[in-house]
């Protein structure tokens, strides 16, 4: 079992050495470094300019360019600002934050030190989620020991900038990783999302400005400031620079983790990299980015891991979370896990996403239990449509986009059901 | 009162951090539990009282999270991911196992308070399931004798 991941790159290359996640072994690998440049050497705008210019991209799955993310915060100091670490995780297919926490903590502070900088917060929350509990204890210690080395405090690593990390720990919910809804619940209410705008630059954590960025995030952050805009489009497709960790989970043989650049083919990272299906098997799907994303049918894997190119196929990067189906999975039975999720953690607020998830998930149970009618697939379509940028929150579009994939790509599937009035995969998991 | 000294000092720490009070709920609760394993009706009065709520603001609260509970638990958590990438490698014929083993169903405890079993979505730990958590512990790539053993290994 490997828990460092099997390829690496910029992001990952010291997370086989187990004193890269203390102060003494990150500063030995010039940890810091960056971050002494940023405070002492550049201004807030610098930043902003640089980690414009070098194409970042949000990691947590909505890909805003963070530079620009970073630029919407007021200046001036008449109000506190804070920063957000969403460390929430929640996307299932996605495990990519938590290994960054355990193995790389000083690198997200590294980077969080650096919007600070750019955005002039005086304080950032990392809200993490309740079960990631050993992730929290070492983000914790790395804290601790950058406030007893000056790296945090009043005069961070000797500059002017004063900043603290708070690390908030979640209780299990999975919206509580849509910003607002995270920002709520930092807040000590329920993880309801907030309707926008206002946006959280306007109006965040506590009601102060706040910019959101996921872990992975800020923890190119520091890569850039320290090799540049142009080193960094050295990686990745024009539209999407840099490299990503890709989850690679499922019926594969080599689940884990690939630090890869974007753009890097899906058949590579299922065939080559994770090594293709098990022994006897085919691939017959594959997840491209966590649950939420559309799935994609064998014959075109052939596609760049990158939004520009997935959204040709009606489908999105999302968090890079791929899991991966093979000939004995049916795809009813797909349907039925996922829409059981989302119809478990909508947060109700939206009529159509209470309803409309409920109603996914009851049709596509009737339909694995071989009791389902053609019509009932016209109308999981007509459901999943009305759920669509109708909401407060993506939850719902979330929710919607993967029962419109299974459909459009393995509709057999379901008609099998219907037709047999029973599954027709004996060796399909167990539900 | 329910809340101990201490945990009401670990309480005021926390609420240190924020810049409102109510901040340190989630955290407050998180440290109630672990003193009292549920929130019982007089600790969520006492938590209103010391977040200037009404005790019904806080079970809102409670009730909105999975990991908050307002009924007495089992001395153990034992969590199954039953989400995608673990059902495919076989985690609910885990769970089925275990509740046949445990001679209870998911949400359940057993009858001597040692365990309460329990299904959970993704725990973030896809590319080694399935997955288990034990309390704040993860078992990864668990076969059923393996996790049948941990079961029973807990006090
Ligand atoms: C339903 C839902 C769940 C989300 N869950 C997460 C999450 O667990 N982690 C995360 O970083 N972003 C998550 N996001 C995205 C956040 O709302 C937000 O866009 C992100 O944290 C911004 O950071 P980035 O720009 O660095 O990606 C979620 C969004 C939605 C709609
Ligand atoms: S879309 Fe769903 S999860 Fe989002 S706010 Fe509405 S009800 Fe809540």
């Amino acid at each position: 079992m490997q828990k460092v991941p099997f390829v690496t790159g910029y992001l990952t290359e010291h997370f086989g050495d187990d004193d890269y996640a203390t102060l003494a072994g990150y500063r030995r690998r010039g940890g810091y470094e960056a971050a002494r440049k940023a405070l002492t050497e550049m201004s807030a705008e610098q930043i902003v300019e640089l980690v414009k210019n070098a194409g970042l991209q949000g990691r947590g799955g909505a890909g805003f360019v963070t530079g620009l993310k970073w630029s919407f915060m007021p200046k001036g100091n008449d109000k506190p600002k804070y920063l957000v670490c969403n460390a929430d995780e929640s996307e299932p297919g996605s495990f990519k934050d938590r290994l960054l926490l355990e193995r790389g903590p000083h690198q997200i502070i590294e980077g969080i030190l650096i919007a600070a900088k750019a955005t002039g917060a005086e304080k950032t929350f990392v809200y993490i989620r309740g079960e990631y509990a050993h992730p929290a204890d070492v983000l914790e210690r790395a804290i601790e020991e950058c406030r007893a080395a000056g790296i945090l405090g009043a005069k961070c690593l000797g500059s002017d900038l004063a900043h603290d990390v708070i690390v908030t720990r979640g209780a299990g919910a999975y919206i509580c990783g849509e910003e607002t809804g995270l920002l709520e619940s930092l807040e000590g209410k329920k993880g309801q999302p907030r309707k926008k705008p206002p946006f959280p630059a306007q109006f965040g954590a506590f009601g102060m400005p706040t910019t959101v960025n996921n872990v992975e995030t800020f923890s190119h952050a520091p890569h850039i400031v320290k090799n540049g805009a142009a080193w960094f489009r050295g990686f990745g497709t024009e539209k999407s620079p840099g490299a990503t960790v890709f989850g690679v989970s499922g019926l594969v043989q080599r689940p884990g983790l690939y630090e890869l650049p974007l753009g890097t083919r899906l058949d590579e990272i299922v065939f080559q990299h994770a090594g293709g299906p098990l022994p006897g098997r085919k691939v017959k799907g594959v997840i491209p980015g966590g649950m939420s994303m559309p799935i994609l049918p064998v014959s075109q894997l052939d596609v760049p891991m990158a939004s520009e190119f997935l959204r040709e196929r009606k489908t999105l990067l999302g968090t890079g979370g791929v899991m991966v189906l093979d000939d004995t999975v049916c795809m009813v039975r797909v349907g039925c896990v996922i829409t059981y999720f989302f119809r478990d953690e909508s947060c109700g607020q939206c009529t159509q996403c209470r309803e409309g998830t409920g109603w996914l998930n009851k049709i596509m149970q009737r339909i694995e239990r071989g009791a389902g009618s053609l019509a009932d697939l016209d109308i999981l379509l007509d459901v999943a449509g009305k759920m669509e940028g109708q909401t407060i929150c993506a939850f719902a579009d979330a929710a919607a986009w993967p029962v419109q994939g299974l459909l459009r790509h393995f509709r057999e599937d379901f008609e099998a059901h219907i037709t047999h009035g029973k599954c027709p995969f004996p060796q399909s998991f167990e539900l | 009162m329910v809340i101990s000294a201490e945990t009401r000092a670990r309480i005021d720490a926390a609420i240190a951090k924020y810049p409102k009070k109510r901040g340190a709920l989630l955290p407050a609760l998180h440290l109630v539990q672990e003193q009292t394993g549920w929130i019982t009706p007089e600790a969520a009065r006492e938590l209103a009282t010391i977040f200037d709520l009404h005790p019904i603001q806080v079970m809102e609260v409670v009730s909105f999270y999975n990991m908050f509970y307002d009924r007495p638990q089992g001395r153990h958590h034992v969590h199954v991911c039953t989400n995608l990438s673990c059902s495919l490698r076989g985690s609910r014929e885990l769970l089925r196992q275990l509740e046949q083993h445990l001679g209870i169903e998911a949400g359940e405890t057993t009858k001597d308070g040692r365990v309460t079993l329990g299904r959970e979505e993704c725990l973030g730990a896809c590319a080694w399931a399935p997955v288990l958590r034990v309390d704040e512990t993860y078992h990864e790539n668990l076969d059923v004798d393996a996790a049948k053993r941990l079961v029973d290994g807990l006090e």
